[in-house]
């Protein structure tokens, strides 16, 4: 039985000033469970979303990007960034969480998920899936 | 009259800060909070406009608000001024009005 669609989740927006990112990371790890095959996009405003070096405890609110570790753990390690997203940010791959996944078919070698893409390539991404949700 | 102007929306998202500059005058004052202090970054896309507007407005950022996102106040523009809550406060007060730009 075939029930397997590819998943494809749009991050588009900065982590705290609305609740997009928090929702999308939840209903991502939902889609998860039920083993679905789940890639994701951060671009534009969204790849803050994946910024290193967060801490919000002078706001009282929780700080969700640790979770975005727990990713490989789940099976979701196909994780894309718009290059050109980053470069109008001025950032670069480093200033991201050090996401990866352990490769179960190459001896559970540490791999990394983030790809740095172009929007070309990301084009391509986005049209090869079953299922598209935006945040 | 000096007036305080509040942005906190992301400039790659919105046109609050691009419209903030255009119509503050003078000697106003601007702070950057909640998604506006991506905007206080360096070599993005909008930091030339934030720069050109140094000559005649002053920035802030507000330091709570950069460390929750992950921005390290090295990546700031040089000449944007970080201060805590009460220096939010004392901004707001200094000034005869504060202008929102939601």
């Amino acid at each position: 039985m075939s029930d397997t669609k590819k998943f494809l989740f749009v991050n588009r927006k900065a982590p705290y000033g609305t609740i997009y990112a928090w929702e999308s990371l939840e209903v991502i790890l939902i889609s998860a469970a039920f083993e679905q095959d789940v890639s994701l996009i951060f671009c534009d405003d969204g790849v803050y979303q994946i910024a290193k070096g967060q801490d919000t405890s002078e706001l009282g609110i929780k700080n969700f990007s640790p979770t975005y570790n727990a990713l490989g753990d789940y099976d979701i390690n196909k994780i894309y960034v718009e290059k050109e997203s980053l470069d109008a940010r001025g950032l670069t791959v480093d200033d991201l969480l050090k996401l990866t996944y352990e490769d179960e078919d190459d001896d559970w070698a540490e791999k990394d998920s983030i790809h740095v893409v172009s929007s070309a390539e990301l084009a391509e991404i986005m049209d090869q899936q079953d299922v598209v949700l935006s945040f | 009259m000096p007036m305080l102007h509040t942005i906190n929306k992301s400039p790659f998202e919105r046109g609050a800060l691009e419209s903030c500059i255009r119509l503050a005058t003078k000697g106003s004052s601007v702070i950057l909070i909640e998604d506006g202090v991506y905007g206080a970054t360096k070599g993005t896309n909008a930091s030339s406009m934030v720069e050109n507007a140094m000559k005649d407005l002053s920035f802030f950022v507000l330091g709570s608000d950069l460390k929750a996102r992950g921005v390290d106040e090295s990546r700031l523009i040089d000449g944007v001024t970080v201060v805590d809550y009460s220096g939010f406060v004392k901004l707001s007060v200094e000034n005869d009005k504060v202008q929102s730009w939601l």
